[in-house]
């Protein structure tokens, strides 16, 4: 269901510099959008012009490409290998500092003091992950206090996708491509400017300070066919009726032993999966025994050691590894957090460098290859 | 603490370029902290003085390369409570060992006038093939950091804590957008062990394998999709066989590889 | 900081099943294992202050912890089978048991074997040290489960640890069960943990018999493991008796399928599991099994709610 379009307004193109200086000037730092490395980033932005203006992008399992569009669109291409993760809960946090005085060891917690960041570009699969990571660093027993800080400043424009890329399947998942919830403005990009729509007081107190116009029905009707265009575009299917049993029942499926032998153990999928949330914590002292701090860094249950128990891993080989990341990221993530830890973004299909496709995965685990009892 | 006996550490070298001696000299703010809880017994880079040991710690950089070698490495072991060794060439036999493939009397008589006066063995062979070795630090060159981390732990009595997961997932850490997926550049990162920080991908250069493969590395799924996605078998072959191309998980791709090709030639 | 593991069904957190939505099926371990309770700062440590070590056996020993802030003492409160964090600066975290008893005021006891870089740090370590402690964490035994029971405790070398303060509570509650037996095994009689305690927890009521794996000429007790003393023990009732077991895991498999052959109610076995902890509040990942995280919806389990992921090899 499309939100109430007579709350949309118009912005034009010229002005969603003025977005970005409204923002600067109340103290955010600006992330978005911007092209590094042959790919579409999200980085810190002071201007327009830094977006990847005339840029597309092009998907496949394994294979990512930039490529020039006929257009000069500011948001016409998907999602990149970056997530707003790495913003919120960055890849390196010192937690704590441990210094030994006359008293014996003292610890504490670590300075932090983050800025408040705008994120720019923020899809509708973005949005849920998002939501996802809230319900694990937020909601549950504990709060961790480093997503906390940065999550709670955070100002969200989010940008309605048109088009799709081979490895979306955010309808599968139901969680996109139409922004729905969890932003402060979200945009429509239109030819010469954006339909805005308001999801806070927040972002509507923000809007008030930009010129814009009372949208025409004409440009309603345009941004609509540009959401469904990228509704249309969307072919790959993940059929998740029953998902969670199907999985925990299917532990010993010989596929589980297949896609071990095709899969790297590298990491990438969790890496630039914007829900996976493992880390390990780890010990940096100083050389003379006065000063210690704990850090914590991104993880992946793809490490061998990532299971270590005094007697060795208990994941000892690449199938059980797999196994642990799709069961937990499609299946236990529902008894753990009360929704699927997948979003449908597709990244860890194109960002694996083998190319495996998770949708694929999950098909060929439905058919049931053998007794598992 | 001051009591106690400070552990006598010596640095050996075997065929090398000295690159992780140099590492050792380039961490000397560091060591100088610990400077007083160590005695650097045997260090001929660094010092002509000379202490015929027993040591407590021996770093050894190198690969074993001529018959001489052969029977100093098992002197050293036995003067040595713990043998260490640092770099690619200890511990897998180096850029070196590249003569393993190839036919080692005619390099001799190419390069020497006076071939008979050359003793060499015909491989290069990482230190752990002669005797035990108790902690290898990877690395062409090492990570000055992970060596004072090697030194320090030992000093402090503890294990050294040195990753052993894949180069990707320190890319990944610092943003680095991988070159394979986005650029279809041929990269070694996905079956190598990180410990270089993860330098060449984000200056656009595929992983060169300088610290050896990874813990449990799927080397032969990698170099199939290099394969299907247009690398010639030559190419990886090369890829492969690099500073650490006869650590066991890339010699067996690369010798597959090569086999490979050789019958689509033949 | 008490973390309390009961919700409010009765049940310890963690393990009752609860329907979420549609397609979600029964969740085994809803998050949020003290009801109710948010913990701002889970990274806090306190200082503690090594009071007294109590060397055990060959590389155990258990360290008598004191806080350094009387105020923090005063609120400290533990379940028999949770644990702590803890951590020594330079070295690293460890969870470890509780291991006496949980009424205890002054000091509160771990005993640790030396295999890594912190245990073994611990082991070197002398009265006086310093050092952080973050806690308590995990579930607890649930006693209050058996009572009227015949309770049967299962012990595997270490695994003992976090059943003493069990123990403790139950010859102190000792007229609320019908009988008390431990059945402990260890792989040689010179491990055997807390032995001088064995004849005073016999005196005030428990049934204890050992067994070892191998034995020496001096031992005249039973050998084998310990699944064997479950084997031939003769319960009364099997509908009203409830195991607590911990020890290696193939150990508690075994265990678990000695007791359900002798008839007794998979609702009345118990066990408590280990993985890689690095944080204790379910945050870090490392301690998954299946759907739970060992860390908070356990490490106390009721078998049932685990026996689906306890055969999968490599889970």
């Amino acid at each position: 269901m499309p939100m109430n379009s007579t709350s949309s307004v118009f912005l034009a193109r010229s002005d969603l510099q003025l977005l970005i200086d409204r923002l600067a000037e109340q103290g955010f730092e600006v992330i978005g959008p911007t092209i590094s490395q042959a790919a579409i980033v999200y980085d810190r932005i002071h201007s327009v012009s830094e977006l990847p203006q005339g840029w597309t992008d092009r998907q496949a399992p394994g294979e990512y490409r930039l490529e020039r569009r006929e257009d000069d669109q500011l948001f016409g291409y998907v999602v990149g290998p970056h997530s707003w993760k790495r913003y919120l809960f960055p890849p390196l946090t010192t937690l704590t500092t441990a210094d030994l005085t006359t008293n014996g060891w003292q610890m504490r917690a670590a300075d932090d003091n983050p800025p408040k960041y705008a994120f720019l570009g923020v899809r509708a699969c973005e949005l849920a992950a998002i939501r996802v990571q809230d319900k694990v660093f937020l909601e549950g027993a504990y709060v961790d206090p480093t997503y906390q800080r940065r999550r709670q400043n955070a100002f969200i424009v989010a940008v309605n996708c048109t088009q799709a890329a081979s490895t979306c399947f955010c309808t599968s998942m139901e969680t996109g491509p139409r922004c729905r919830s969890g932003f402060d403005l979200a945009l429509t990009e239109l030819p010469d400017g954006f339909e805005v729509e308001v999801g806070t007081p927040a972002g509507e107190a923000l809007l008030l300070q930009l010129p814009t116009t009372p949208i025409a029905e004409q440009q309603l009707t345009d941004a609509e066919q540009r959401r469904q265009q990228a509704v249309d575009q969307i072919t790959r299917k993940m059929d998740t009726e029953g998902i969670r049993d199907l999985l925990l029942t299917q532990l010993n499926h010989p596929r589980w032993e297949e896609v071990g032998q095709r899969c790297l153990s590298c990491t990438n999928c969790t890496m630039v999966c914007p829900t996976c949330f493992c880390s390990s914590v780890e010990e940096v002292a100083d050389l003379e025994g006065q000063h210690s701090e704990r850090e914590r860094r991104w993880d992946s249950c793809f490490n061998l050691d990532f299971s270590y128990v005094s007697g060795g891993p208990v994941r000892r080989d690449i199938r059980s590894r797999y196994r642990q990341w799709l069961t937990h990221k499609l299946a236990s993530w529902i008894d753990q957090f009360g929704s699927s830890g997948c979003v449908g973004c597709g990244r860890c299909i194109t960002w694996c460098p083998v190319g495996i496709d998770i949708t694929e995965e999950v098909a060929a685990l439905r058919e049931v290859g053998h007794d598992n009892k | 603490m001051s009591a106690e006996p400070k552990p006598k550490i010596g640095v050996f070298k075997f065929a090398s370029c000295d690159g992780c001696q140099l590492s050792l000299l380039a961490a000397e703010d560091e060591l100088l902290t610990v400077a007083g809880k160590i005695d650097i017994a045997y260090f001929l880079e660094a010092t002509s003085h000379i202490d015929a040991g027993p040591y407590d710690i021996a770093l050894v950089e190198g690969s074993i390369t001529t018959p001489s070698d052969a029977l100093r490495i098992r002197d050293i072991r036995q003067r040595s409570k713990y043998l260490i060794t640092i770099g690619a060439c200890a511990t897998a036999g180096g850029i070196q060992a590249l003569r393993n493939w190839a036919d080692h009397d005619e390099f001799v008589r190419a390069v020497y006038a006076r071939p008979e006066y050359i003793e060499t063995l015909a491989t290069s062979t990482p230190i752990a093939e002669h005797v035990p070795v108790d902690f290898e630090l990877r690395g062409c060159p090492i990570n000055r950091h992970q060596l004072v981390e090697v030194i320090v732990s030992l000093v402090a009595g503890r294990r050294p804590k040195t990753p052993s997961h894949s180069v990707c997932l320190d890319c990944k850490r610092r943003g680095t957008v991988c070159i394979t997926v986005a650029q279809g550049v041929p990269c070694l990162g996905p079956v190598t062990q990180s410990g270089c920080g993860a330098i060449c991908p984000a200056y656009d250069r595929g992983c060169y394998g300088c610290f050896g493969p990874a813990k449990q590395c799927n080397t032969g799924s990698l170099s199939q999709q290099l394969l299907a996605d247009g690398t010639p078998a030559p190419e990886l072959v090369q890829l492969l066989r690099n500073y650490n191309g006869y650590a066991p998980e890339f010699r067996y791709e690369s010798e597959r590889l090569a086999g490979l090709n050789s019958e689509v030639i033949s | 900081m008490t973390t309390n593991k009961t919700n409010a069904s009765g049940e310890p957190g963690g393990v009752s099943p609860r329907t979420m939505s549609e397609n979600i099926v029964r969740g085994l371990t809803p998050s949020g294992s003290p009801a109710g309770q948010v913990v701002a700062e889970p990274w806090g440590y306190h200082t503690v202050r090594i009071h007294e070590i109590t060397p055990e056996v060959a590389d155990v020993a258990t360290y008598h912890l004191g806080f350094d802030d009387s105020a923090v003492a005063v609120a400290y409160r533990f379940q028999p089978g949770q644990f702590n964090m803890l951590y020594l600066p330079g070295f690293g975290e460890v969870p470890i048991s509780l291991s006496a008893d949980p009424r205890s005021s002054t000091t509160w006891a771990h005993t640790v074997r030396a295999v890594g870089n912190v245990t073994q740090k611990l082991a070197s370590s002398k009265v006086g040290d310093t050092l952080g402690l973050r806690g308590p964490f995990g579930s607890g035994w649930p006693l209050h489960t058996a009572e009227g029971h015949d309770v049967v405790i299962v012990a595997g070398g270490l695994g003992i640890a976090p059943l003493r303060p069990a123990i403790y509570e139950l010859l102190r509650q000792k007229n609320r069960f019908r009988s008390l037996t431990l059945l402990y095994g260890s792989r040689t009689p010179e491990t055997i943990l807390f032995e001088h305690e064995l004849p005073e927890w016999s005196q005030r009521g428990m049934t204890v018999q050992l067994t070892v794996d191998r034995a020496d000429a001096a031992w005249s007790g039973s050998v084998g493991v310990v699944t064997l003393l479950l084997d031939r023990l003769s319960l009364n009732d099997p509908q009203q008796t409830s195991v607590f077991m911990c020890g290696p895991e193939v150990m508690m498999r075994f265990v678990g399928k000695s007791a359900l052959a002798r008839g007794i109610p998979e609702s009345q076995l118990w066990l408590s599991m280990e993985r890689n902890m690095q944080c204790a509040i379910g945050l870090c990942g490392h301690c998954q099994l299946g759907p739970t995280f060992i860390c908070k919806d356990g490490p106390v389990y009721r078998h049932d709610h685990l026996a689906p992921f306890l055969n999968v090899e490599g889970l």
